[in-house]
This record gives structure tokens, sequence and C-alpha cells, in this order.
């Protein structure tokens, strides 16, 4: 006879006997947040519709310093990575602090965003948030400087981004 | 464009939706809301909460029975660890509604017929359990519920049914027994008696030759890894000797015993048990994981013994928890710390061996190994005064029982150990672990720091690794993860294919077409030319070399220049590995030239399979080729076989799903073509329509059989192999007089059970094939033992 995980088998879902319970329900780690990428194309109808049915995730709060094969590692825990793109400067073409990784299966992003978002890498605290697709130019950052636009008005000093904000800089 | 506000764009686009406020679906929500929250923290009791809730309950029935039986019903099914908190609520409900109670326990059993239909055994444990705990609330009369579990040990009694079904039943009866145990003893003592000596017979005459799969550590010392009927049967054991005293359940209906006994008591309509069929599925055994006693936290609460019911409990109740908040994991955390008996027991300790115990538990754990991790690293931030030091102790434990841990959950230690680490800056006390420079390297202990330095640095980066181990562990560092390239100096000039080398290094900086690579290949000599097999197309190691070293040195510099320069090239990969050979020695090269970088061999090997260079059965030969011999026992070795087998599963799952798909609509359009026209019998229409999907349907069906005899073929190489290197050792271990168990071995007979294991599901199909063309009674014992073991798993 066929044996099975004990901890296999149809979803609860299944049972036309009970259904599920909504706290059990709950996965507020794999929810769409409140963020919005403003220079996208298209209706806020249908981003979200592509935000809910993505296998790409936005990684923010890298270190400048922090390879594509680190990231690799990283999210590779929670499944087969098909493929990182790294965020650059868009003057200057060096990393500045972000990535998209995207997966096969849009379950192996959901673990991403239950447990590798808002743990660490290279001793910083990243996230992880849904992305609605990569295309060409979206690997640059929006800054005016070249490099992200939370780096050109930051005051505080970080060593992994490049010190202080583009503007303190300029002082 | 002007700046449209976001509520505005929300509805551009979207079916126009009114919300109504549909009042039945809102007071579904708010009872579900009532019924999941009682017992969680609140100012008053819990007892004056169930009592009001069993209030608004009552008030409700006229209006809204059928949605409060199917929460009830629910949450019996699927939170277990307040078990007996509704329990008392349906023990108040059946004593103001005697109708209902008899409604409900009606509703239980269909609910647990159902579960046993559908392979839900887990879920159908915890109904059995429920209805056993109603006895207790005088919901169910006990001698009714002792007569199903008489129908449930009954099931030993069948013929020709797997041991794992009756498992299921007697284990059933078993784990209801600390909730109800006094009271079906008290009342039907000679029945109780006689189930109990039934059961004692059972457990005697079952086989474990099962039990060694699934250990994690082959040693009894200092905790034996018992088989999880005989624990829970010792268990009950002691409670009965106990007169079955038991003192850890938090039990509300006993502040209500003055209302609930005044209840009239329902019986259990006679149960059957399903029978057995050929769909039945049952539950894997399992093996109890404990790695704490009560001298491993002198100064706390004492921790329950291995053989108390107390220990089982709370087990349970820690695993529920986790089952039922994985995907929360700071509310996961929170549920298991609070977990009532806190100060009674070493909560923290009980906390991380269940932890862990899923984690290490063999085949797979229940949930994706991250999560574990990350659960962790929560609890830990919620307990930052206690919770790092008992894990600090039990990796501290686990380091010092490595010597006889399973090599796949020494796997899974590895990865938790590196990744935890990496959250907290590395900080370790490594001298501690010291006496592992003294011995051999491939000894475990030595093996495990090794593997963990490796995969630290990959989160991290090399020199970041040689800075936080102090300067004895150099000899265990990883390895610089630099690019080896045969043709980089001058030195190498007279390497045969030096020139061509150099010509193609500065073609590809020239952005050089694959047709003119073609033409710089040509001239590399075949150090083959006898084999030529006259078709046109001969392997030429040689070319394959020289292209593959150089494009990969060139791509050196990441992933991403890597994975260009593979489908820029693809068509001359294509071609140079066409045949088997050619494959195989592309995968030597890559080899070669990232030998000190095991990640990006993977992620290469990974492209390679993805992109069709390579196919799986390369890969399974390369992994035990001589070449790879010195490597065979890293672990990345095996993350790429195993990763090679989920891409060969997932492919075949792929197509499969593409001819269901396929055929339903093929399905769709026959039945929409006879509903539609009766009169139109022209035959030859309906051909031309069907015919596109019919083909399709024949191309996808030979595809899914190539698929599936690819997947098979991949197997069996494997396990040739296994065998052919496994039987090697042995005999020369037996012709020379010297020790079978050596560290290769014990990992090697390991990696072997490890494939059987991680791929039971599929392996279960070719058990014939197995049977008969390898796992024969002419093989070794030590290796056929590891078939026979896989065999009893679902005997």
């Amino acid at each position: 006879c066929r044996v099975g995980l004990a901890s296999a088998g149809p979803g609860s879902a299944a049972m036309s006997s009970g259904g599920t319970l909504s706290i059990l329900r709950s996965d507020s780690y794999a929810e769409l947040s409140q963020y919005r990428d403003q220079h996208f194309r298209g209706t806020r109808y249908d981003q979200e519709r592509l935000l809910r049915k993505s296998c790409t995730l936005y990684v923010g709060n890298l270190s400048f310093y922090t390879t594509e094969e680190q990231i690799h590692e990283l999210f590779g825990k929670s499944g087969d990575i098909k493929k990182v793109i790294m965020g650059l400067d868009k003057v200057k073409k060096t990393a500045c602090g972000f990535c998209f990784v995207e997966y096969y299966a849009r379950g192996d992003a959901e673990n991403a965003m239950r447990y590798i978002n808002g743990t660490r890498l290279d001793d910083r605290i990243i996230r992880t948030d849904w992305d609605a697709g990569f295309k060409e130019g979206r690997q640059y950052g929006r800054g005016r400087s070249g490099g992200q636009v939370r780096d050109e008005y930051r005051q505080d000093y970080d060593a992994g981004r490049g010190g202080y904000g583009k503007t303190v800089q300029c002082q | 464009m002007s700046r449209r506000r976001h509520s505005d764009d929300s509805d551009a686009g979207q079916p126009h939706k009114r919300r109504r406020t549909s009042e039945p679906s809102e007071i579904e929500e708010r009872l579900e809301s009532l019924i999941c929250r009682v017992g969680e923290k609140s100012n008053s009791s819990l007892e004056s909460n169930l009592e009001g809730l069993a209030g608004v309950l009552e008030a409700d029935l006229p209006n809204y029975k059928s949605k409060i039986l199917r929460i009830l019903c629910t949450v019996a099914r699927l939170l277990p660890e307040k078990l007996t908190v509704y329990t008392t609520l349906v023990g108040l409900l059946n004593a103001r509604n005697y109708n209902f109670g008899g409604e409900f326990v009606e509703a239980m059993i269909r609910q647990l017929k159902e579960c046993l239909k559908v392979n839900m055994y887990n879920e159908a444990v915890h109904l059995v359990r429920f209805l056993s705990d109603l006895v207790n609330c005088h919901v169910i009369a006990a001698p009714s519920m002792v007569a199903m579990f008489e129908n449930f040990v009954g099931v030993t009694q069948e013929e020709d049914v797997p041991q794992v079904r009756c498992d299921w039943y007697m284990f059933a009866f078993l784990s209801s027994l600390p909730w109800v145990g006094k009271e079906l003893y008290e009342k039907k003592d000679a029945e109780m008696d006689r189930l109990l000596s039934q059961t004692e017979s059972y457990l005697k005459r079952r086989q474990k030759i099962h039990v060694p799969m699934l250990q994690v550590w082959t040693a009894d010392k200092p905790h034996p890894q018992e088989e999880y009927l005989d624990c829970l049967w010792s268990q009950i054991q002691k409670l009965k000797k106990d007169r079955w005293q038991e003192r850890h359940i938090l039990r509300p209906y006993l502040a209500f015993d003055s209302v609930l006994c005044e209840a009239l008591q329902h019986n259990l309509p006679p149960f059957t048990p399903p029978p057995h069929t050929e769909d039945s599925v049952y539950p894997m055994p399992r093996v109890i994981f404990r790695m704490f006693d009560y001298t491993d936290d002198p100064e706390g609460p004492v921790m329950p013994g291995s053989h108390s019911v107390e220990r089982f409990v709370i087990e349970e109740n820690l695993h529920c928890i986790i089952k039922s908040h994985w995907k929360e994991r700071k509310t996961c955390a929170a549920q298991l710390l609070s977990y009532p008996g806190n100060n009674k027991i070493p909560l923290n300790y009980h906390i991380v061996e269940v932890i862990f115990a899923e984690l290490f538990q063999l085949p797979s754990p229940p949930h994706i190994e991250v999560m574990y991790t990350t659960l962790l690293i929560e609890l830990c931030k919620l307990q930052p005064g206690s919770l790092p030091q008992v894990l600090a102790q039990a990796t501290e434990m686990l380091y010092m029982r490595l010597d006889t841990m399973n090599t796949t959950c020494v796997d899974r230690f590895i990865n938790w150990f590196s990744h935890h680490l990496s959250n907290f800056q590395f900080r370790w006390s490594w001298e501690d672990w010291s006496d592992c420079l003294t011995q051999d390297l491939e000894k475990p202990k030595p093996k495990f720091v090794r593997e963990v330095l490796e995969k630290c640095m990959r989160l991290s980066y090399h020199q970041r690794i040689i800075d936080i181990v102090p300067a004895s562990f150099s000899v265990l560092s990883p390895a610089n993860p630099v690019c080896i390239y045969k043709y980089g100096d001058e030195s190498n000039r007279s390497l045969p294919g030096y020139t061509v080398a150099l010509c193609l290094t500065i073609a590809i900086k020239n952005k050089a077409s694959n047709d003119e690579i073609f033409s710089i290949l040509k001239d590399v000599p075949n150090p083959n030319q006898d084999d030529d097999d006259g078709e046109g197309f001969t392997f030429n190691p040689l070319k394959i070399e020289v292209f593959v070293q150089t494009l990969l040195h060139l791509a050196a510099k990441s992933f991403s220049h890597s994975f260009s320069a593979l489908a820029k090239f693809h068509e001359v990969f294509k071609t140079l590995a066409e045949s088997d050979e050619g494959k195989l020695h592309v995968l030597r090269v890559v080899y070669e030239v990232w030998k000190n970088h095991p990640q990006m061999i993977a992620v290469l090997v990974d492209k390679m399979i993805r992109t069709q260079i390579v196919d799986c059965a390369a890969v399974a030969n390369w992994i035990f080729s001589s070449e790879l011999a010195h490597d065979f026992t890293r672990f990345y070795i095996w993350e790429i076989l195993h990763s090679t087998i989920r891409k060969m599963n997932k492919h075949v799952l792929k197509i499969h799903k593409e001819l269901e798909e396929t055929k339903a609509r093929l399905a769709r359009q026959h039945k929409r073509r006879d509903s539609d026209d009766d009169d139109d019998d022209d035959d030859r229409s309906t051909d031309r329509e069907d015919g596109p999907l019919e083909e399709q349907i024949e191309r996808l069906q030979e595809k899914v059989e190539s698929a599936q005899s690819e997947q098979k073929n991949l197997f069996l190489v494997i396990f040739q192999r296994f065998i052919m290197l496994l039987t090697e050792h042995l005999v020369r271990c037996e012709t020379g007089g010297i020790d079978v168990f050596t560290p290769w071995y014990k990992s090697c007979i390991e990696r072997l059970q490890q494939i059987f294991l991680q791929h039971h599901q599929i392996i279960q199909q070719y058990m014939v094939t197995l049977e008969n063309l390898l796992f024969t009674a002419e093989l070794d014992h030590h290796i056929l033992a590891v078939f026979q073991q896989f065999c009893a798993l679902q005997a």
C-alpha cells in the first residue's frame, strides 16, 4: 500500500463538512504591502493583479557590497531561483543596495516573504516585497544622484550604503 | 497624465461591486471569531468566558444551528491544542440543549468517516480524541466510547491489511487515553483491561524493520530513539500504573462538574472502521525524537520523563501549535511561549526539542526548513534572556553526538546552524570545538565544521570566515572560491589546445558568434581519433575542454555573467555535448574550473539541465564518477543530486498536468457539442474539431511516457551506481579484513537511504523492478537491508 508523510494529504479546505477557519488562513507576511510602484504603466487594478500572481520579489536595504551569490544562497532556501537582478546606480552602474529575485513558483516566493523578509543578510535586516515583474530599466536607482531615492535624503551614516545620504554629502 | 488618486484607480477596470451589508455572513464571521478566540488571554477567567459563550451560542441556536455545528466540528478538527476548552463548551451546550448535543455527536461521526475516506488521518486522530474527551464532559456515555475503541483495536485482527493501517487505529485509541483513560477504566475496567492486553500482543507481534531508517541517531545513548507506538505504549502503561492520574492537561470542565453531571449523555452509534482500499494512504511510522531530560536544566522545573504521559501531551500540543500557525512566525512563537504550565515545566526546553524534532524528522520535516530557523529567531527575540542559552546548549549537544547522527539530519543541522549564525554576526565559541581539529577530516565532527564554515561563507564572503574562526581552524576553512583556468599562465603554453584557448578568448571578447566559435574549434585535434564512430560527429574531449574552460573563465565574475555565457553560446554547448560522453565531459570540465566554488558548480549544473545542455542521467553518472570520488561525501554533491531528481520529478508532473488539462478541454468540447445540436450529424466536422486536440493529447501522452521512462531510468542509474560503489567497498574490506564501518561507508549507505526516503512516493512505483533487477537476494546483506527497511515502511 502507499504511505504518506504524516502531514500530507488534501488540504483541510477540501473537507466539505467543515472548511477551514479564518484564524488559520491568516498569512500576513505574504500579503501585499501598501507600497505601489508609481512608475508602473497601467491601472492600479492591473498592478495589483500582477502583484498577486507574481513570482518576483523586490529586496531592499541591502549593503552595496552584498553579492548576487549571497542573495542566491539566502533566497535559495525558500525554493529554486529563476533569476537575480542586482539593482544598480544609474550613473556608476555599481550595486546600490536593492535587487529583484524571481522564482519559478509563486509558493516559493511566498515562503521567502514569510521567512526571509525581516531577517539578516550581511548583518542587515533586509526587506522583501512583491514586485509586479522586472522590466528593463527597473534595475536602476531612481534617486537624482543615481542611487536609490532613500539614499538621497538619508541623514544617518550607513557604512554599507555609501556613508551619509547624498544631500548630506553635498553640504 | 494627471495623478489619479488611489481610490479612483482601484475602481478602474474592476467590475463594479457594491458591498451589501450581508448580515448572515457577518454573523457567521462573528460566531467563528467568538468561538476561536475563547481561551485566549482575557481579563475574565476561562470559566466565565466559556459560560458566557455557551449562553450566546444557546441563544443563537434557533437561527444559526447548522453554522454553529460546522464551526464547532471544524475547531475540533483543526485546533487540537485547545481540545479541552471546546469539549467543555460542547458539554455546556449539551447540558442546556440535549438535542443539539446529539446532533453535534452525529456531525462529528460524519466528519470522522469523511476524514478516513480521504486519508486525512492526522485530523481524524484529533476528532477521536475530541470524542473521547466528550465522555469527561458527560456528552458521550463511556460504554459507547469503549465500544468504539473495541472496534478500533479489532482492526488488528483483520487479515491481509497493511501494518500501517492497524497502527493508525491503535494510535487513535492509545493517544486518547491520557484524556479519557481514567473515566473509561472507572466505568469499564474489564473491557479496558482486555483492550490493553490485545494492544500489548499486537505491539509485540508487529514488525519494526523500518525503525533504523527513521532514527536521527543510531546510538541509544543518552536517549533511545523509540518507535512512536512503543513509546506511547510505555507511557500508557505508566499511566495505568499511576492509576490513570494525569495532572498536566487543563480540564476546564472540572469547574462545571455540578452542571455537567446533570446532563443526559448520548451513545455513540456503532462505528465500523471503513475497510482498507487500494486508495488508502496511511501515515508513515515515526520515531520519537528526544534530546533533553531533567538533567539538562538542573535549576528549573523538572522535565517530565520520556515515558510520562505529560511528555506526550506537551509534545502533541506544541506540534499542533506549530501546525496551526506555521505561516505566521510571530504568532507561532507567541503561542508556543504562552503554552500553559509555564512554571511547572521547562517550556523553553520542550519548545526547542519539538522544533528540532520537526527539523530532523525523517523522511522530511512537516514544514519548509527555513521556517524553523526563522521561528527560533523569533523565539530568541521574545525570550532574549533564556532561549538563546537553551539553543546554545542544544547546539553543543547536537555537536557532541554527531558521530551517530544520520547524514540527512546532519545536512539539516549544517543548514540551520550556518543560517542562524549569519543572523548573529557569526558569533560562536569555536574554540570549544577544537577537539575536532585533531581528528581525521572525514570524521563527522570536523566534516560538520567544514561544511558549516563553507555555508557561512556563502552567506557572507571568504575573508569574513577567516576572521571569525581561530587560526587553528584554518585547516577546516573553506577554499577561496576562485576559478581555476588551466590555460591562464604562460607557463601552460605547452598544453594541447593552449593556442586555441587564446584565440577563443580574443574572439569571445570581440563578441564572436556561435559560428565563429565553431570554426575556431575546428582546428582542435581529437585525442580520441581512433574511436571515430564514423557517423560524422565524434566526441572530442579536448574541444570541450578548451571551449568550456575559456568561456567559464571569461564569465567568472558572477552567476549572471556565467548564465549569459551559457545562453549566448548555447548552440556550441548543445553540439559539443550531444553525446552522453560529451555531457559527462562538460560536467567534468565545469568541476575542474570551479572546484573551489561548489555553489557555482551547483548553479551551473542547474542551468545546464534547464537549458538541456546536459540531462539528469548525465549528472547522476558524473556524481558517481571516479573524478568526483574525492568530493563524494561533500554536502554540495548531494544537494546537486537531489536538486536534479526534483527537477526531473517536477518535469514529469508538469507534462502530466498539461495532458490532464488538454483531456479536460476535449471532454468539455464534447459536452458542448452534445448539448448544442442534436440534428447536425456531420461526422467529418466533429472529427475536424476534435482533430487538433486529439493530436495534442497523443503527443502529450507520448511526452508523458517518455518523461516517466527518463525518470525511472534516472533512479535506476542512481541505485545501480550506489550498489556498485558499496559492493566494491564491502568486498575490499572483507578481503582486507578491515572494518566495514568507515566514515565514508556510513555516509554512503545513509545517502542511499536518503534517496529512498526523500523520493519515496515516486520510488514506490518501481518496487517490482527494483526487487527483480537490482535489490536481489544475491546482494550483500548490508545493502539489501536498506531496501528491506524501505519496503517495511509501507508494509
